[in-house]
């Protein structure tokens, strides 16, 4: 770290031009609990850190006309503390909150979380679920896709040099509408997940789905999309043979690593048994919306 | 190198102190200030033995870069007595022999107290879940979070 420099710009066209002066050797700098394990252990070496908790937007939860944007600086902490956010999407809300202790919660970012780009981030499938969009600024513009669009393989992201996230966009829920993530892990907190499942579910007036998205996390070498699940939930109400749909779509859509926290066996059964788990209590949330 | 200069408020007194740009507020702390009552344990963010209270939230500090602090509110294990008397938590912890080492102590402490200010009637369940991010390798965690629920009443209704 002999020669690293640090910035802490005011507005976000300041940080796109460091990040760009910066070359491959500068890095964006927000809650710094995976950055700054990553020098620590010498993985990286940067020469100049962005931090971006000094620009204003990006530390602000706004409710805009389709969708709440939460700034890429907004910590865990914070998420869980905003009602209305909470309230509207629980599902990503929880996901966040188990990325670990209440300290790490104080400084993680739900946007490092996903530019951390690890297979198993708890808040990646609760957001592919949720629809979430990605906002990205960069050296030729800005820029929005949705979440599974950035991800490309374990710790890699979709970003070229110079581009960084600026917000997260959750889209404005329907009344009838709940989501839900739920993970298995061999301790009870502090973990990593070797099994995750996002589920977002909309209903009609009648209590039948609408809409359905569910995302698998740590299961593949991204988190992914479950296509195969829409097709199943739209239309119908949740009974014994849509659940042994569903858990038996989730479990083959996975592809998992084998090592001694869970098995290819026992990662690909937990996956369907907590796709279950998950709709259902999206479900319930979704009735009582 | 350049070398920033940063003022911050710790403990309630207005500190000066300058650092590199990759100088944690750990290192801050234990170099730059000599104040060592705050420990280092892992220096990743996985035992909480650095735990301190910046702008009243509870963090760790090997995770947190000294340049970040300009302006900030910091509080550590060496604010938490009023003088002579210690903080019902540190009260408690004695009584309850809540430590050993005592490298674990300091971040305990902080964070009870940051968990305490938040839920100050908490359940043992979420006193357990709340000091889930600090590690004690030789006390043992029922004496511990025996002391922070004794110390939470206390807290409550003053004896
Ligand atoms: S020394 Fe900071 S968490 Fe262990
Ligand atoms: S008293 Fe030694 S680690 Fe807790």
């Amino acid at each position: 770290m002999a020669d690293l420099k640090y910035e802490s710009p005011t507005t976000t066209e300041a940080a796109v031009a460091l990040l760009a002066a910066g070359g491959g050797m500068a890095r964006v700098f927000a809650g710094g609990t995976d950055l700054l394990v990553q020098m620590h252990e010498e993985m990286i070496e940067p020469t100049l850190l962005v931090d971006i908790k000094n620009i204003e937007e990006m530390r602000k939860i706004t409710f805009e006309t389709d969708y709440v944007r939460i700034g890429a600086a907004v910590t865990g902490a914070e998420l869980g503390e905003n009602d209305k956010l909470v309230a509207m999407w629980p599902g990503v809300v929880e996901a966040v909150e188990l990325i670990g202790s209440y300290q790490v919660q104080g400084r993680a970012t739900i946007a490092g979380n996903l530019c951390n780009a690890s297979p198993a981030a708890d808040s990646v499938p609760a957001m592919i679920a949720a629809g979430a969009r990605v906002c990205i600024a960069g050296p030729t513009g800005k820029l929005e896709i949705p979440v599974e669009q950035m991800l490309v393989s374990p710790g890699k992201t979709s970003l070229v040099q110079g581009e960084f996230v600026t917000s997260i966009l959750l889209p404005n829920r329907s009344s009838n509408a709940g989501d839900a993530y739920l993970r298995f892990i061999p301790r009870t907190e502090m973990d990593i997940a070797v099994v995750g499942v996002g589920v977002s579910i909309e209903l009609n007036a009648d209590g039948v789905c609408s809409s359905a998205r569910l995302s698998l996390g740590a299961v593949s070498a991204t988190a992914q999309l479950v296509e195969a699940a829409s097709g199943i939930l739209v239309g119908n109400k949740l009974d014994d043979t849509v659940l042994d749909a569903l858990a038996s779509a989730a479990s083959e859509a996975c592809s998992p690593i084998d090592d001694k926290r869970g098995t290819i066996e026992f990662r690909t059964k937990v996956a369907g048994v907590l796709a279950c788990r998950a709709t259902k209590i999206a479900w319930q949330r979704a009735e009582k919306n | 190198m350049a070398r920033h200069h940063i003022t911050t408020t710790i403990n309630g007194d207005e500190v000066e102190f300058a650092c590199e740009p990759g100088q944690t507020l750990l290192e801050v702390l234990r170099t730059e200030l000599g104040m060592t009552g705050t420990k280092n344990g892992c220096g990743s963010g996985d035992c909480g033995a650095c735990t301190v209270i910046v702008n009243d939230r509870p963090i760790n500090a090997c995770l947190v870069l000294g340049v970040e602090l300009e302006g900030a509110q910091v509080e550590t294990i060496e604010g938490m007595a009023e003088g002579t008397e210690l903080h019902p938590l540190q009260q408690k912890f004695l009584d309850h022999a809540a430590l050993q080492c005592g490298i674990c102590t300091p971040g305990i402490l902080n964070m009870a107290k940051a968990f305490l200010a938040k839920n100050p009637d908490p359940t043992e369940s979420e006193v357990r879940y709340g000091l889930a991010g600090n590690l004690c390798r030789c006390t043992g965690y029922d004496k511990i979070v025996r002391a922070v629920l004794d110390a939470a009443q206390e807290m409550r209704a003053p004896i």
